[in-house]
């Protein structure tokens, strides 16, 4: 932020031994505080900020530290740590380039949930962003009951992924309404039932979760729409621009930044899903949507490989971190250049 | 907005192309200028129904008893039956899980929004030597979700002997709240007017005084954003209470007692469905009146 600068000046003083330890720092007699008003404000900041600070660095420092030191042991948990075996890289190896035995144990499925993961990644920016926008952009207008279609469409949002993962398993129950409706129509639903075909399961799925999450693009698309200036799709409409015509070129670059944050958003949310799948018979009987992260809790916690978890986990971590990372450079940076000049 | 462009045609434009036409066209044959508004109440209405047609469907299904279910899967329950919903009503089961999964949320929620504007105040404020770092450690805390840290951190609360105990998934929760908090709070204290604080101090209030006395109440709308995700998060969250309260349904949340009374009641979908349909309600009702906040959470969160 842009805070930083001024938080280095005039105020060494402050800071005590520490600072005329770091040097002589520019300040003048005026403001140097006596010794215990600059305790004072130490312990006030100390008191404002150190209870976050300590529940953060507890549950969140720690554990995430932790979770890098077990995933080179191998442990199941159960004796003490410290008798854990220290394995190196095997578990990082298993996962990624297992030969044997261990390809098939460990090295496939690995694979085959990472590959579902970069799957929804791609069906969410090919299949659910076109068709949020489109709604957005046709809901974009004044017509009655506006307001009350705005909140429907967003509800799912507010429910949570199990309930919603439960509903769907009733619905597309091989015997439910799903099933009865297709075959009315005179078409055949998946063989082996909708969530459990080896095919059409991972589609299945990735219906279940689009109905849940469509709402939240159109919404976070429509409130960026509301910002657009609407004289200049009158201006564009006089000069006999067509709906698609002022969609394309001043609705759609002009709420880029909006599209852009939502599909940030969605791709970190894809790698790290995991309870709409394992509500979901754990990512499927065969694995046929499995993710990394219920791929994680399956070997990690239920089969108490407490090591190689780890390492998927830190696997995962990295991967979403590569990408964040990678995103905000590549894609993001534009966006903050273009507010930053403003 | 594009619809008010129907009733200023662009036929007196200098080249009166396809679509001025087609204008005219719309015009000539009564279409205009409601034609294409037609069009999107249309897609308003198959996104309603999309919507709403499962969550009616589940509701409606809990009206009935298994027979009429397998015959009648898609017609009006006939007659209603409301079995399913007062045995679920009337056994304290349920009510238990929501009276958990309410308390779970509201002390995240208190303790989230307490704890992160504290810690925004001196971020925003103060100045001192290393306030940056210090935000920036918390800034990172959103590169780290709750997926990586869940192994270490369920051995971490096991060996406090927290599983089992509410307090085992409130404390994590409000540790992974707390950087969304923090990015949002900052920015929001640091805009309160600083001629309001020097007055303070000049009348004799000490920070702490002017902290609870005077922020607390002006930074409530920044507050209400943030407590608002906050509560959404907790009351959907699973992973925390899938290893944390699993075991005893006396001690689950509602999202781990619908799985629970799923694989109890492995077949009976009616009764399933009736149970999934109440355990929407409060959130629904929370989503009725606090909508507005939450887009408003929500876009600010996208947009800062």
């Amino acid at each position: 932020m842009t805070f930083t600068t001024a938080s280095g000046k005039g105020n060494g003083p402050v800071v005590g031994a520490k600072a005329s330890a770091a040097g002589p720092r520019p300040g003048s007699p005026k403001n140097k505080q006596p010794g215990n008003a600059s305790a004072r404000k130490w312990a006030e900041i100390g008191l404002f900020v150190g209870p976050a600070l300590l529940v953060f660095l507890v549950f969140v420092v720690y554990p995430v530290i932790s979770a890098v030191r077990y995933s080179f042991y191998k442990w199941n948990g159960v004796k003490q740590f410290s008798e854990a075996e220290f394995v190196g890289l095997d578990n990082y190896r298993r996962a990624l380039f297992g030969q044997g035995i261990f390809k098939k144990a460990y090295t496939e499925p690995f694979l085959t949930a990472l590959s579902h993961n970069f799957e929804i990644i791609a069906l969410s920016m090919a299949i659910q962003l076109p068709l949020a926008l489109l709604v957005a952009l046709i809901l974009n207008r004044q017509f009655r009951g506006r307001t009350v279609v705005r909140v429907i469409i967003f509800a799912p949002y507010v429910l949570s992924e199990v309930i919603t993962g439960v509903m769907w398993f009733v619905i597309l129950d091989p015997n439910g309404i799903a099933t009865r409706i297709v075959e009315a129509l005179g078409l055949h639903s998946p063989a082996g039932g909708w969530f459990e075909d080896v095919h059409w399961g991972f589609w299945t799925m990735f219906f279940v979760v689009s109905w849940k999450y469509l709402g939240l693009a159109i919404i976070l698309f429509l409130a960026g729409l509301s910002g657009v200036s609407k004289e200049l799709q009158e201006a564009a409409a006089i000069d006999g621009a067509s709906w698609w015509q002022i969609q394309r070129r001043i609705n759609i670059p002009l709420i880029g930044p909006t599209i852009r944050i939502w599909a940030f958003l969605s791709i970190i949310g894809s790698i790290q899903l995991f309870d709409m799948v394992w509500v979901l018979n754990r990512g499927g009987t065969q694995g046929q949507y499995s993710t990394v992260a219920s791929y994680m809790m399956d070997k990690g916690f239920y089969r108490s490989d407490w090591g190689y978890g780890s390492a998927i986990a830190v696997i995962m971590f990295l991967i979403s971190l590569v990408v964040a990372i990678g995103y905000m450079l590549v894609i993001l940076r534009r966006d903050n250049s273009t507010t930053a000049k403003n | 907005m594009t619809l008010k462009t129907n009733s200023r045609r662009p036929v007196k434009g200098p080249t009166p192309g396809l679509w001025a036409r087609y204008r005219a066209y719309l015009s000539r044959t009564g279409l205009s200028p409601s034609a294409s508004n037609y069009f999107s109440i249309g897609v308003a209405i198959a996104g309603v129904g999309l919507t709403l047609g499962p969550i009616i469907y589940l509701v409606l299904g809990g009206f009935k008893d298994l027979h009429q279910y397998a015959m009648n899967p898609s017609g009006l329950p006939d007659p209603f039956l409301f079995r399913n919903y007062w045995g679920i009503l009337s056994t304290g089961l349920f009510w238990r899980q929501m009276l958990n999964s309410a308390f779970i949320a509201i002390v995240t929620t208190v303790g989230v929004v307490i704890l992160g504007t504290m810690a925004a105040y001196p971020l925003a404020r103060y100045k001192f030597k290393g306030r940056e770092v210090l935000y920036g450690v918390f800034v990172a805390g959103l590169m780290f979700p709750l997926t990586v840290a869940i192994l270490p951190l369920y051995l971490m609360i096991h060996s406090w002997g927290l599983v089992g105990n509410p307090f085992g998934v409130i404390l994590p929760q409000i540790a992974f709240a707390l950087p969304v908090t923090i990015i949002i709070m900052r920015p929001f204290v640091a805009a309160l007017p600083k001629e309001l604080e020097e007055a303070a101090f000049i009348d004799g209030v000490t920070r702490i005084g002017y902290f609870w006395r005077i922020l607390l109440p002006l930074a409530r709308p920044g507050m209400v954003t943030v407590g608002v995700l906050a509560f959404i998060g907790s009351w959907n969250s699973y992973l925390l209470p899938l290893l944390i309260l699993a075991g005893d349904p006396a001690h689950m949340t509602l999202p781990l007692g619908v799985t629970a009374f799923k694989g109890q009641h492995g077949s009976d979908n009616t009764a399933i469905m009736a149970f999934t349909s109440l355990s929407m309600v409060p959130a629904l009702i929370f989503f009725i009146f606090m909508e507005r906040r939450i887009v408003e959470g929500l876009t600010g969160a996208v947009k800062g």
